[in-house]
């Protein structure tokens, strides 16, 4: 089968791959890249595992073929720390122990951040909504909502 | 048709571990070069903390800060004997096994700093911080690293320990039955208040409260963040949780993990945890088993709860509404 040429921008670095037609995302990422950061939970699309930023909407990889994706801006959660310091929803996750085996905190993490970057101050009722496409297995949820709730209030107060 | 409320209590007695052809567990700790120690274990971590909690053990019982002790727990296949984590026994048992081999490998630590100090071994105490000083004259010390590089370069030591321990297997007595499955037991009682609705049989659990009795909370937010994510999932087994969930036969039942149920975000019930510690006799530091018994006591409170609710028992899990519907059907015919 003929190769596909893609090149995109992940965590902002350009990447160009020949994947075959019909790779997902998830596959090319994890398997052609070596960014093991998106989790291949169910592999179709009802666990959230596998979430990444696409020029600034969450989408699942796993329903995303490569090809796609060429031209694109894609962010993982591999990408969100800064020199060794994490990014504000990661410190948050940690504090709150908001992840126990870890399979599904990328997910989590990517659909956080989404919804941070368009309502920096959620509700509750906001944050739930955001992160109901994701399973999670250990937590029982309620570290996960504190771990986002802690880090809206802060961009709140420091807004204020 | 109303939506009726109710309350109900369940409590619960957890064996810590499991009592089917003995059950050991076995650890090996030894210090680098530079004095860090390693925990050598096949006792698998899949989130629950076990690195952690015998990284904890390991630095209390050597005397040394958590952070100059790894944990590996690379390979069943040649690692140190574990039956592994399951049945809340990981802590118990492991524990108990890191606890004997760094007892070994500080006595070895201790007489090597013996030598260099020229004092006795029973003479000398740890501060936590990485030194050991001699008891009552704590300027005269030696740094755990340069004990270490002592023993590897200059005294040919091997600083370590091997652990081991065994529950061993418990027959019933022939004329009695009496036994002893377990040494140590948690407990948890849970409180839960649901909302049923008469007409459609579905139910909304409003509020959970949940004690749990589980001996030392070794890390006491890892126990905490253990318990709340088993208190949802004892509720996700209460009402949703199954792998034939369709109806009128298997050929209808779910394929794969995308047709199990299983509460998300949005259906949380309020949830109160309070830890109770009693440590128990036999475990590290006086720990007991809190993994799996997190989840037990919501399912018959549960189930109580709907009982009280409509008057309906439902024996079959999850409780559906389709089998609170029949259940309230066979109550009205009657
Ligand atoms: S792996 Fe993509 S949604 Fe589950
Ligand atoms: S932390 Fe295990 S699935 Fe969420």
């Amino acid at each position: 089968m003929a190769k596909v040429p893609v090149q995109f921008t992940l965590n902002g670095s350009e990447k160009a791959e020949f994947v075959d037609s019909g790779t997902t995302l998830l596959h090319a990422l994890r398997d052609k890249i070596g960014d093991t950061s998106p989790k291949g939970g169910c592999h179709q699309g009802s666990c959230g595992a596998c979430s990444v930023i696409i020029d600034g909407e969450l989408r699942l990889s796993c329903l995303t073929l490569a090809e796609t994706c060429d031209g694109a801006v894609i962010s993982t959660t591999s990408g969100l720390s800064d020199s060794g310091v994490l990014h504000p929803l990661q410190r948050a996750f940690l504090d709150t122990f908001a992840t126990q085996c870890g399979f599904c905190t990328p997910g989590m993490i990517m659909a956080a951040k989404v919804l941070l970057d368009h309502t920096p101050n959620p509700s509750r009722d906001e944050v739930v909504e955001a992160l109901s496409g994701n399973i999670c297995r250990c937590t029982g949820y309620e570290p996960i909502i504190q771990a986002v709730l802690t880090v809206a209030r802060s961009n709140s107060q420091n807004a204020a | 048709m109303a939506i009726r409320r109710g309350r109900g209590v369940a409590a619960i007695n957890y064996p810590t571990g499991m009592n089917l052809g003995g059950d050991p567990t076995q650890a090996l700790v030894h210090s680098t070069p530079t004095g860090n120690f390693m925990v050598t274990l096949s006792s698998v971590d899949l989130g629950q903390g076990m690195k952690q909690i015998m990284a904890q053990i390991c630095a209390e019982t050597i005397g040394v800060p958590t952070d100059r002790v790894v944990v590996d727990t690379a390979d069943t296949d040649t690692g140190p004997h574990c039956m592994g984590t399951f049945a809340s026994r990981g802590t118990h048992r492991a524990g108990n096994a890191v606890i004997q081999a760094a007892r070994e490998a500080r006595q070895v630590m201790l007489e090597v700093a013996a030598e260099e100090l020229e004092v006795n071994a029973s003479d000398l105490e740890t501060d936590g911080q990485g030194n050991i000083l001699v008891k009552g004259a704590p300027q005269k010390s030696i740094s755990i690293f340069d004990v270490a590089l002592s023993a590897h370069f200059k005294r040919g030591r091997s600083i370590s320990g091997r652990g081991m321990f065994l529950i061993p297997r418990s027959y019933p007595e022939k004329e009695t039955g009496a036994m002893k499955p377990s040494t140590c037991y948690a407990h948890a009682c849970t409180v839960a208040e649901v909302e049923v609705d008469d007409e459609t049989g579905e139910v909304t659990v409003l509020t959970v409260k949940n004690v749990f009795e589980i001996g030392r909370a070794l890390n006491p937010k890892m126990v905490e963040q253990q318990l709340v994510g088993g208190s949802w999932m004892g509720i996700s087994h209460a009402l949703y949780e199954t792998t034939e969930p369709y109806y009128p036969n298997r050929d209808h039942g779910g394929t794969d993990f995308n047709q199990y149920l299983m509460p998300g975000p949005g259906d949380l019930a309020e949830t109160e945890i309070i830890v109770l510690e009693r440590p128990s006799a036999d475990g590290p530091y006086g720990a007991k088993g809190p993994g799996e018994m997190c989840a037990n006591p919501q399912i018959p409170a549960v189930a109580n709860a709907v009982f009280d609710a409509v008057g309906v028992r439902i024996d079959t899990l999850p409780i559906t509404p389709e089998r609170i519907l029949r259940a309230l059907k066979a109550q009205a015919a009657n």
